[in-house]
Formats: C-alpha cells, sequence, structure tokens
C-alpha cells in the first residue's frame, strides 16, 4: 500500500481566507464575531457568521466559469489553490492529473432557494441563469473547469462525515493510480433557511459558511495522513455514542485531538466545511511540530461516525 | 480501516447478483424488460405539480404502487418515506430478495442522486415563507430531504448498517456510483456493495430543465433528425454487486458481470459538451481498456442520449470517433425515449437495462424516432429486435462535465 502525503491546506472561513487566519482564531480560541440575516417573516433576525470579503479580489473571479458563481463555488475554488499552490500551473498544463473531490451537506443552497422562490413566483420566468449552479456538483466543476482538471472529480453529498470519507477516495484514486494528485475538500454557503432549519434542532448553533481543502500526493511531505476509519452509520441499533465509540477504538489515542465543538464554538456549525477545517487545522498542528499526531473524529449531524490521523513524516 | 485499506492483491471479477427496476414502464425487471423490448413509451402530462406555466407538460411519471414491499421499517418510519425513497425502496426490495443476502454488520451502499428528496425541501420553503412561526413537520422534512437520510432508511429496511456514500454528479451520479461500487469489489474494498441511483420528478428539476428550453413540449427523440429537447422521468435502479466467486460459491444468480468503468471530466462548459465529445471518448475509452474489449466487440450501447440538439450530436461523434470503422456495425440505443431522462437515477436504470439486454437478448428500440440525424453513423436501433449480444456500454453524461461510462458483459 502506497503511503499518501498532505502537500498542502486551504482554508476559507469566518476568520478569512486563509489557512493562517483559521488557525490563528482556532489557537486564540474566542468565538469569531457573528452577524444579523434577515429571515423573511421574523422580526428578529437569525445569527449567522459570514465569510469575510477578502483583503484583495481573487483573480480567480475573473474567470468565465466564476463570473456569476454561488459563494460555495468561490469558497471551494479559493480553499483549492491555496492548497494546491504551485501544482496549479502543472495542472493547468496537463502535467499532473488532479482528482477533485467535493464534500457538500446543503450545497448552493442560496441559488436553490433563490431559484425555487422564482419558481413559486411564475415558473415561466424563472432563471435559466441560475438553475445549473444550485447543481450539487457545480463548484466541484468550475474548480475543474479553473484548473483544466479533465480527470475524476465528484461531488459527495452527505453529513460532515463526508469530507473524511473523501479522503480515503482520494487515497484510493492516488492508490489506483487513476490520479498523481488530489483535492479534498468541504464547503458550505449561508443562507437564512439552513439557519432556519439548524434552529429547529439546534437553537444555539451559528450557521457559518466557507471550505476546507487537503492537497493529497502520494510523494513524501512532512505531513502524512495515517488513517481514515471506517465509516459507522447511525443506522438502527447503532446511536451516536456506539458509531463514536467505535471511531476512537480504530485511532491510535497518542494523537491530538481537534474537537469538533471547540470549533463550533469559534466559528460556528458548516457541516462538511467544519470537517474540513478540523482536518486543515490537524495537518497544521503537524507541520508546525506542535504535535507528532493529530486525530480528528467527525460525528455527523445524522449519518456517521468517522474518524481520521495525521503524522508528522519525513 | 477506510485507509490504509485491506491488501487488495490482483483485480477480481465483480458481478451483478440482484437488479431492482422501477420505472414509468412499471415496477420490477418483468414490466420494465417487456416493455423496452417492445419501445413502449410511458410519457403522459404531468399530475404531481403545476406545468399550466411550462413550456413542456408532459413527464414519465411513476404510478407508484400502494404498499411499500416488505422491510424491517416500522409503520411510523414507513408512513415517512416520500417520492424518491420509496421508488429507492421497491428497487432495493427486489434487488436485494434476488441477491439473497441477509443483513449483515458491514455492507456498503454506494447511491447517486441528483436531487434526493428535493419535494420536501420545496415542501419546507413554502411553508417556511407561508407560516413562519410554524414549526410543526418541518424538522421532519428538514432530516427526509436530506440524501443520507435515503441512503440510511435503506439499511434500516433490510437491517444492516454499512458505510453510505451518495455520489451527486448530476446526470452521471448513478453511473458514477455502481462505477465506484465496482471498484471497491474490484479492489478488495469490500466484498459486497448495495449500489445504485434514484430520482423522482419535482418542481423545482422540471422548471430548471424548462427554463433552460431543454424540455421538448413532446416526448423525446434521441438521435432523431428533428429532435427538440428532453423529456423527464422518474425512477430507480439498484444492483447487487459481489465477486464471481463469491457468486458461484454460494450458486447465487448472476445477472452479467461488470467489466469496465470510465469516468472523465469535461471542462468546456457547466451545462454543454465539448463539441467533439472529448470527455465521452475519453470515458467510453477508459471503461473498454479496463473492460479489455474493442468496440468491435461492443454489441449494444444504451447511449445518454437525452435528445436535446446539443448532447446527442455529441454523443454520436464520441461514439463515431471511439469506433472508427466499427461504428456503423455497432448497435445504439436510448432508452430515455421510453421513460425518459431519470437524472441521477438514469445511469442506474440504463445499467439495469443493459443487463436486461445481456440476459434476454434483445435490444431496446427507439420507437418514436422518425429521421435519424445523419450524424449517428451507427445502427440506431427503432424496431424491436432480438440479438446476440455478449457486451454492452452504458454512457452517462451530466451537467458539470462529468462523463461515465461502464461495460457489462453477459455472464453463462
Amino acid at each position: 500500500m502506497s503511503r499518501i502525503f498532505v502537500h498542502g491546506s486551504g482554508a476559507v472561513s469566518p476568520a478569512g481566507w486563509g489557512v493562517d487566519q483559521l488557525c490563528d482564531a482556532w489557537r486564540k480560541n474566542v468565538p469569531l464575531p457573528s452577524q444579523d440575516l434577515a429571515r423573511p417573516g421574523w422580526e428578529k433576525p437569525v445569527r449567522v457568521r459570514n465569510v469575510p470579503a477578502p483583503t484583495q479580489r481573487p483573480a480567480f473571479l475573473a474567470h468565465p466559469r466564476l463570473r456569476r458563481s454561488t459563494a460555495i463555488a468561490q469558497y471551494t475554488v479559493g480553499a483549492a489553490l491555496e492548497a494546491i499552490g504551485d501544482d496549479a500551473a502543472k495542472i493547468q498544463a496537463g502535467e499532473l492529473r488532479l482528482g477533485v473531490i467535493v464534500g457538500v451537506l446543503s450545497g448552493a443552497v442560496n441559488y436553490t432557494r433563490r431559484f425555487f422562490e422564482e419558481v413559486m413566483r411564475d415558473p415561466a420566468t424563472a432563471s435559466p441563469l441560475i438553475f445549473p449552479e444550485t447543481v450539487f456538483n457545480s463548484s466541484a466543476s468550475h474548480l475543474g473547469a479553473f484548473l483544466g482538471a479533465k480527470a475524476a472529480n465528484y461531488t459527495l453529498v452527505g453529513d460532515d462525515g463526508t469530507v473524511l470519507q473523501g479522503l480515503a477516495l482520494a487515497a484510493e484514486w492516488l492508490e489506483d493510480g487513476r490520479v498523481d494528485a488530489c483535492v479534498v475538500l468541504g464547503a458550505e454557503e449561508n443562507d437564512w433557511i439552513i439557519s432556519d432549519a439548524l434552529h429547529l434542532f439546534h437553537r444555539r448553533v451559528i450557521h457559518t459558511a466557507g471550505a476546507g481543502a487537503i492537497y493529497l500526493k502520494p510523494e513524501s511531505s512532512g505531513v502524512e495522513l495515517a488513517a481514515v476509519t471506517d465509516s459507522f452509520s447511525l443506522t438502527q441499533g447503532q446511536d451516536r455514542r456506539a458509531a463514536l465509540a467505535k471511531v476512537m477504538a480504530q485511532l491510535p489515542s497518542d494523537g491530538d485531538p481537534v474537537p469538533a465543538d471547540r470549533l463550533r464554538e469559534i466559528c460556528g456549525q458548516a457541516f462538511t466545511a467544519s470537517a474540513a477545517w478540523q482536518c486543515v487545522i490537524a495537518g497544521d498542528l503537524v507541520r508546525r511540530k506542535e504535535a507528532a499526531a493529530a486525530n480528528v473524529t467527525v460525528i455527523g449531524a445524522n449519518q456517521q461516525a468517522i474518524g481520521a490521523r495525521f503524522v508528522k513524516s519525513g | 480501516m477506510l485507509f490504509p485499506p485491506k491488501k487488495s492483491g490482483q483485480p477480481r471479477r465483480v458481478v451483478v447478483t440482484g437488479a431492482g427496476i422501477i420505472t414509468a414502464l412499471g415496477n420490477g425487471w418483468r414490466a420494465n424488460a417487456d416493455g423496452f423490448r417492445a419501445g413502449r413509451t410511458a410519457f403522459r402530462p404531468v399530475t404531481l405539480f403545476d406545468v399550466s406555466r411550462q413550456r413542456a407538460r408532459i413527464a414519465a411519471e411513476i404510478d407508484l404502487p400502494a404498499d411499500l414491499p416488505a422491510s424491517r421499517l416500522a409503520p411510523n418510519q414507513a408512513k415517512r418515506l416520500a417520492r424518491a425513497s420509496k421508488m429507492l425502496l421497491h428497487a432495493a426490495h427486489e434487488a436485494w430478495t434476488q441477491s439473497g443476502w441477509t443483513a449483515e454488520d458491514r455492507l456498503p451502499v454506494v447511491l447517486g442522486t441528483t436531487s434526493g428528496e428535493m419535494t420536501l425541501g420545496e415542501t419546507y420553503l413554502r411553508h417556511a415563507l407561508a407560516s413562519p412561526s410554524d414549526f410543526r413537520l418541518q424538522p421532519s422534512r428538514v432530516e427526509h430531504y436530506q440524501v443520507q437520510r435515503q441512503g440510511l432508511d435503506l439499511c434500516n429496511a433490510f437491517g444492516f448498517s454499512g458505510a453510505v456514500l451518495h455520489v451527486s454528479n448530476a446526470c452521471a451520479s448513478g453511473a458514477n456510483a455502481i462505477g465506484h461500487a465496482f471498484e471497491m469489489v474490484r479492489h478488495g474494498r469490500a466484498d459486497r456493495v448495495l449500489t445504485g441511483g434514484y430520482d423522482g420528478l419535482s418542481q423545482l428539476t422540471f422548471a430548471g430543465f424548462d427554463s433552460l428550453q431543454a424540455l421538448s413540449p413532446n416526448p423525446c427523440r434521441p438521435f432523431d433528425a428533428r429532435r427538440d429537447g428532453l423529456s423527464l422521468g422518474e425512477g430507480a435502479g439498484i444492483l447487487t454487486l459481489e465477486t464471481l466467486d463469491a457468486a458461484k460459491q454460494r450458486g447465487a444468480t448472476i445477472l452479467g458481470e461488470i467489466v469496465g468503468y470510465g469516468a472523465a471530466t469535461d471542462v468546456h462548459h457547466l451545462t454543454q459538451p465539448h463539441p467533439e465529445g472529448d470527455a465521452a471518448l475519453a470515458s467510453m475509452n477508459a471503461a473498454c481498456a479496463m473492460a479489455k474489449v474493442q468496440p468491435s466487440q461492443v454489441d449494444y450501447i444504451n447511449a445518454h442520449g437525452t435528445a436535446t440538439p446539443q448532447n446527442d450530436a455529441t454523443e454520436a461523434a464520441a461514439i463515431n470517433r471511439w469506433a472508427g470503422d466499427d461504428a456503423p456495425e455497432i448497435s445504439v440505443s436510448s432508452t430515455k425515449a421510453s421513460i425518459g431522462h431519470l437524472l441521477g437515477a438514469a445511469g442506474a436504470v440504463e445499467a439495469v437495462v443493459c443487463l436486461m439486454t445481456l440476459r434476454e437478448q434483445f435490444l431496446p428500440p427507439e420507437t418514436s424516432v422518425g429521421d435519424v440525424d445523419p450524424v449517428a453513423r451507427f445502427q440506431l436501433v427503432r424496431r424491436p429486435v432480438d440479438k446476440k449480444i455478449e457486451v454492452a456500454l452504458s454512457n452517462s453524461f451530466g451537467f458539470g462535465g462529468a462523463n461515465a461510462s461502464l461495460v457489462f458483459r453477459r455472464h453463462l
């Protein structure tokens, strides 16, 4: 079995555009400011944590595919490009086959909600510009188009843990020689309808948005993806506690944990993006030699418990 | 552990031991095989939602059976299943029963869909806007709208608990899901996988395709010279995959072998394929290379064939390039002429159709096609034909440039 290494990471989060911003917020361990978001029919707005505008307009927004793209697509491309770094030129030149895996729970929910509101008003005038952007794989497609990446490109839909399933899938593609490198992302965006839904289950949790990216290759680097546990589904006869216990049993106990609840307090809840941020932080702890190993455990919204482990290498 | 996985060793042969299907032609293999063999079409005016303001007003709607198949779901769980979940359960029940599998702890599920239970999302939004302070039933709508819920419901219905993975690569979702499941078994990452795809009709997707002027007001006619758009349908196709050795050992009925899978990404445009079909060609080439078959050995292609002017021209160009001088000898049809475009279910249902052609040795015709577009250099099947079929190939292409091809071989 080949070994798989982390060659870069990327983050777009309420802390800002960049891994450093996310990790600084993690270290400070102080909740980021939240903002109001109007919810039609309610006097009181919902609270969300928005992604701040980037300090410089990203150059990728000039690409024809990204001109009217969704926020989630922009977060996806932003995080992926940070993770891929200089390899982007090799991919664009056709010298490196890049696999793309994007995990989402809600997808392009803002455009989807807007499009269906147009349909409710009058389907005859609903916008053909919006509809294609609502498809779950639009973000992954835009990323592939921007980079000219013609190899495998999957969008996985599920709860938070889907991103870790994506890491395992990337390892399979690399092992099978289908791709030379693979970027795995989790991405979500804000909309009042998501906050509304989250409010039904967790009144105190604040929804947030963004993306996290992990860039994997078989060549050695300072951080190795050492393990992805099985995914333990939350089915009848396997509750959250039992599923989580099985994950913990598969992970060595010596790794520094990157607790999801601490990250949720700081950034808010962004499901797949949150799980990706956990992985980014774990990789950063190892890369900076603050930990020899870091463990990520995810007990998702309603689907699965799963874990991953990152270790120092080289 | 998902990673590092078990040692895979040499690739293993992967066979299908159960297949379930539900479309507007009917519920189950027999009704569908008879319908496809005859080239029956199943379009009718849409009744599920208001289409009076739409350009197109027909679709291939399913008459869902009044009762759900027997399962381990409690009555209150079964009651909460919405339309797409019911289709999924019907198809899965047929496949599961046919396979002879029994419940086990670690059976993975890999499914493709584009919209899951979108109708529940629509209801949620309508209610949230109309009655913003009334939360009754909203939590259930949120829960069951989510794609992963449908996979978990399958686990609960048959009493197993494995990892659930949903691929959502637009209209290639079902084919990608089966392809991934195939690779899991082939490389020893799983011994068995329940896989397939499903999608129900929803107002959002119907209005979406209508807004793009991609829908025809008439039943679609793939590869017809005067085709004018696609027709939507709904349904589910489910397969049980396992190794040939395991299937033989337990004396299972083998419906066919999956021998090749290829996927490629078309970066040309979000909704339009590259005019020369580069990615379609790449996915067919990759699938056939894995299958170790030449175009001359492929007896039937179940084309993506949506009946939009662009898709069919591109796919025909790709098939022409792929087959070269062999193109005129290859039989091709799009069963979307019978059941419409099933979006995320299309690749899975069309995989079941390929198994039908291998098992029952017939070509499914497109009886509604008049003059064939001259770009199609292959034999477009327009009349019911019995034919010896050893190898069948299925193409699935989707928004975002998702392209996937599967190759099936007859098993005697």
